[in-house]
């Protein structure tokens, strides 16, 4: 049975749809990504999932418990991560982990083991005021925080947003390291490329998920050929490829760009094409989440 | 060669005992898309400040769009434009009258601004919601409404603070067409950002660590260099080395 | 689940203890204030100048003005017209002017035989210092008529301070207007910050009763309310010198009584607002400007426009200040303002039930 299980999931604000119709489960112990841009949904669903909001139709499920009914026992066996800054910035390192720890009634003692791999590290600044931290800092106080209370469901809310790649990718071997201890993680993010540190993930746009499956049978569903063309000028060539035949489209991706053709394309009669435009190459590419994406956004 | 319209020599700026950005020097040339990387606290922000005139440098020299930072910091202002992630437009007021308000601030005229307006707004497909109040728009087109309203004055030079984040793929690329577009024309585009992938789409970055520029060149041949998949993996092999926090 | 409240309590203080700044103000500004009017004001009565005006000379008259001169405590000016005395008194070249009605003698004969009633004379006096022109009134009364003095002859005129406010009367306003301040808009900002800055989602994401939370948060508060209360009181008595004989008792039940209050409402203004600022406008417009004008801290409230009066019946300070006005400075005990307690149990009651009702456990 799925720890977090949602049916037909519904919440509008002031008539704006924020979350349309959701239905998706994730798995005992799984490490589980909400991927998608500001606007997705994705802030509304972990708010739902929190009880910190009534779903306007639809239900789900948590740790066996409905979120409408039953979310006075939820809130014990969640940590809860918002997507702002929520600690007491005015408060040090050491005072924070203890208010939390009243907050959920525990004794630090208890689930220091659980904790100690992430505490340990900010451990040595433990009289410092939490607004004093660096970010990266902050983020594994407010993961200590969040798992102070051994929960069984871990709900974290674009906790990489406006950190910096160094602490993002730390970030994420603390999350890989929690999964050993069971702990099932729901995890938001904006970023396509950290997609493929979860087991599974769902893409969402404007509500809506667009798909979901693990990060690598999502890529490969990409079943159209996938080039990626580069030029002296990338704009000029941006501009001619999408007019060649076959071409269904081509958007800039990083340094190149990324031409999306069907069966009738050549690459060869592609090159000929453009002679006139200077240095143009072509090779087939990998598909990446951020292609799946765009593809699944244009159906 | 190429005009350089960014030119920077040995750069500094201490508070106090804090050497917050030590003896940088780099030149960016007309049209090209410029990435400023660094980590929180590695400098970028305060090196961006003496670029617009906004602080002046302990020592070194430079000059933007022709004009010195040391002297001719109000010049610099007139000929740059700035766009940020997190201030750029004033929610309630329309797309029109946005648009009229940032040409004031930059001084055009009557018919420059009309003119300029309504030339942007077709290059965006938006002349139909000139009246639209720019809080009720969607998120992405936001976003490129701000980078033509940076761009309102025809600047030599636009800022840009993290212009992507948070946006879908699809509006991101057709933000970073505009961008293309922008430097195609000869505008030069200064991006700073701790997104690497939105270093990706520079034709040259530079990396600070601890207040100096530790790796400057094409993504391409800063991948070669490190031996990396991605910039990502470029930025964290040279940030790790940071001795400084934020 | 161990019992985490005073965790939260310490949690609490913490914030405040950290918030130097707030501190300062919340300690200085009674401590200021009550200074303030206690040293603008000086009780002593010397040396006040008198001008005298009689259109008819007489040996009545004149002997009056004799006596005044041999007082001490005035020094007589001279005779001057009508029309000089608002020159005089406005230049500070006088402190009071005594007009003796025409024809004083006849009209004195009269009086004392019972036929009319009609006012002798008249003391015109300077009431900018409150203090010193009601002891200088009520001794020129005794000095002139003596100790047959009849009421009706004597007609006093206050100029520039009609309402003859005193620091007596300002210090149950403050201490009406500072408790709002401190319980009411310090609670309600503090709450409101954790809504902003988005603690207040994990508070109540967690299994602790979130009412729990914002008692412990108000206890803190309330601490610092107390303590403010003592220091008024004590500046109250001996620096003020405010007689207070109602019995300290009562003055501070009632004021316990009017802390919580406050902080309810601190509480029901957490409940509407969203931002720290919108939290400390709505404290300011709703709850401070009204206290200013109409609790009858600045103005009488028999001198406001009917409406305004009628208004004033729903805001607590009124009651409260009312209630203090009569044990502090009048002596009266607890019993006596009766009234004005069951007044403010009732508001306390209402107000924590409607926000007790309006805050929820959800963020909607």
């Amino acid at each position: 049975m799925n720890i977090i299980e949602t049916y037909n999931l519904s919440k509008s604000y002031n008539g704006v749809s924020a979350l349309n119709d959701i239905s998706f489960g994730v798995e005992q112990g799984e490490l589980f990504g909400l991927i998608g841009p500001d606007g997705a949904g994705k802030t509304t669903l972990f708010r739902l999932l929190a009880t910190l909001l009534n779903p306007d139709s639809g239900s789900a499920v948590v740790n066996g418990y409905d979120i409408a009914k039953d979310y006075q026992k939820i809130r014990s066996c969640i940590g809860y991560m918002p997507g702002r800054f929520s600690l007491y910035p005015d408060l040090s390192v050491e005072e924070n982990l203890n208010f939390f720890a009243a907050l959920f009634g525990v004794d630090i003692k208890e689930s220091y083991s659980l904790i100690a791999p992430i505490y340990k590290q900010i451990e040595p600044f433990k009289s410092r005021r939490a607004g004093k931290l660096s970010g990266g800092m902050k983020q594994k106080l407010a993961l200590s925080c969040a798992l102070i209370h051994k929960p069984a469901v871990l709900l974290l809310d674009e906790p990489t947003t406006g950190v910096d790649a160094v602490s993002r990718s730390e970030f994420w071997d603390m999350l890989s390291q929690l999964k050993e201890s069971g702990i099932t993680t729901l995890v938001s993010t904006p970023y396509m490329d950290e997609a493929l540190r979860c087991d599974r993930i769902a893409l969402c746009n404007e509500g809506r998920i667009l798909g979901i499956d693990t990060p690598a049978r999502i890529t490969a569903e990409f079943n159209s050929k996938l080039y990626s063309i580069s030029a002296n000028n990338m704009y000029a060539l941006l501009n001619a490829a999408r007019k060649i035949e076959g071409v269904i489209e081509c958007y800039p991706f990083g340094e190149k760009h990324h031409l999306v053709a069907d069966n009738n394309f050549n690459p060869e009669i592609f090159i000929s094409k453009l002679s006139y435009i200077e240095g143009v190459t072509i090779e087939p590419a990998e598909p990446t989440i951020e292609d799946m994406f765009i593809k699944l956004m244009k159906q | 060669m190429r005009d350089i319209v960014i030119s920077v020599h040995d750069l500094t700026k201490c508070f106090g005992s804090f050497t917050a950005v030590d003896n940088i020097s780099f030149d960016v040339a007309k049209g090209e898309i410029f990435g400023f990387l660094g980590a929180n606290g590695a400098g970028k922000t305060t090196a961006m400040r003496m670029l617009c005139g906004l602080s002046y440098p302990t020592s070194g020299r430079g000059t933007v769009a022709g004009y010195d930072i040391m002297r001719e910091g109000e010049e610099i202002k007139r000929h740059i434009g700035y766009m940020s992630q997190k201030f750029s437009l004033y929610n309630d007021l329309t797309v029109w009258e946005n648009m009229n308000l940032f040409a004031g601030i930059y001084g055009l005229s009557k018919e420059e601004t009309k003119k300029r307006s309504e030339e942007l707004l077709s290059q965006l497909n938006f002349l139909s919601e000139r009246n639209t109040l720019v809080g009720s728009l969607p998120l992405g087109w936001k976003q490129k409404l701000a980078f033509v309203v940076a761009t309102i004055h025809n600047p030599d030079v636009v800022f840009l603070d993290e212009p992507t984040g948070g946006v879908d793929p699809i509006t991101r690329r057709q933000f970073w067409e505009l961008i293309y577009k922008a430097s195609e024309r000869g505008t030069t585009i200064f991006v700073t950002t701790h997104y690497m992938d939105e270093a990706e789409y520079c034709s040259r970055v530079s990396i600070m660590v601890d207040g100096k520029i530790c790796a400057l060149d094409t993504p391409t041949r800063l991948k070669e260099k490190y031996s990396a998949k991605s910039m990502d993996e470029v930025f964290r092999t040279l940030a790790r080395k940071a001795e400084r926090g934020e | 689940m161990k019992n985490n409240f005073w965790q939260f309590v310490k949690k609490e203080s913490l914030h405040i203890i950290r918030d130097k700044r707030t501190m300062l103000v919340v300690m200085l500004i009674p401590v200021m204030l009550m200074v303030l009017f206690g040293f603008a004001i000086s009780t002593e009565v010397n040396n006040i100048n008198v001008a005298v005006v009689a259109p008819d000379r007489s040996n009545s008259i004149d002997d009056a003005v004799e006596t005044l001169s041999n007082n001490n405590y005035f020094t007589f000016c001279g005779y001057i017209t009508q029309e000089q005395i608002d020159e005089k008194l406005r230049s500070g070249e006088v402190s009071a002017v005594i007009v003796f009605t025409p024809d004083y003698d006849r009209k004195l004969s009269q009086v004392a035989a019972g036929i009319t009633s009609a006012p002798l004379i008249q003391v015109i006096v300077d009431a900018s210092n409150v203090n010193t022109a009601n002891s200088a009134t009520a001794y020129l009364q005794n000095i002139l008529l003596g100790k047959e003095s009849k009421q009706s002859m004597f007609e006093t005129r206050m100029l520039f301070n009609p309402q003859m406010k005193s620091a007596y009367n300002f210090v149950p306003g403050i201490m009406g207007f500072i408790f709002i301040l401190v319980c009411a808009m310090m609670t309600s900002v503090s709450i409101v910050r954790e809504k902003e800055t988005g603690t207040m989602e994990v508070l109540l994401a967690s299994p602790a009763r979130p009412i729990k939370i914002i008692f412990a948060k108000m206890i803190p508060y309330f601490a610092i309310s107390c303590i403010v209360l003592i220091m008024i009181l004590l500046l109250a008595r001996y620096l003020l010198e405010v007689p207070m004989s109602g019995g300290v008792f009562g003055i501070f039940t009632l004021s316990l009584l009017y802390l919580v209050l406050s902080l309810s409402l601190g509480l029901f203004v957490s409940t509407i607002a969203q931002t720290q600022i919108a939290a400390l406008l709505i404290s300011a417009m709703v709850m401070m400007m009204p206290i200013m004008m109409l609790s009858g801290l600045l103005f009488p409230i028999e001198n406001l426009p009917l409406f305004f009066q009628v208004v004033s019946n729903i805001i607590p300070a009124r009651w409260y200040i009312d209630a203090m006005r009569k044990m502090m400075i009048q002596g009266a005990p607890l019993i006596a303002v009766w009234k004005d307690s069951v007044i403010l149990i009732g508001m306390t009651i209402i107000i924590l039930a409607i926000s007790l009702k309006k805050f929820n456990n959800k963020l909607e």
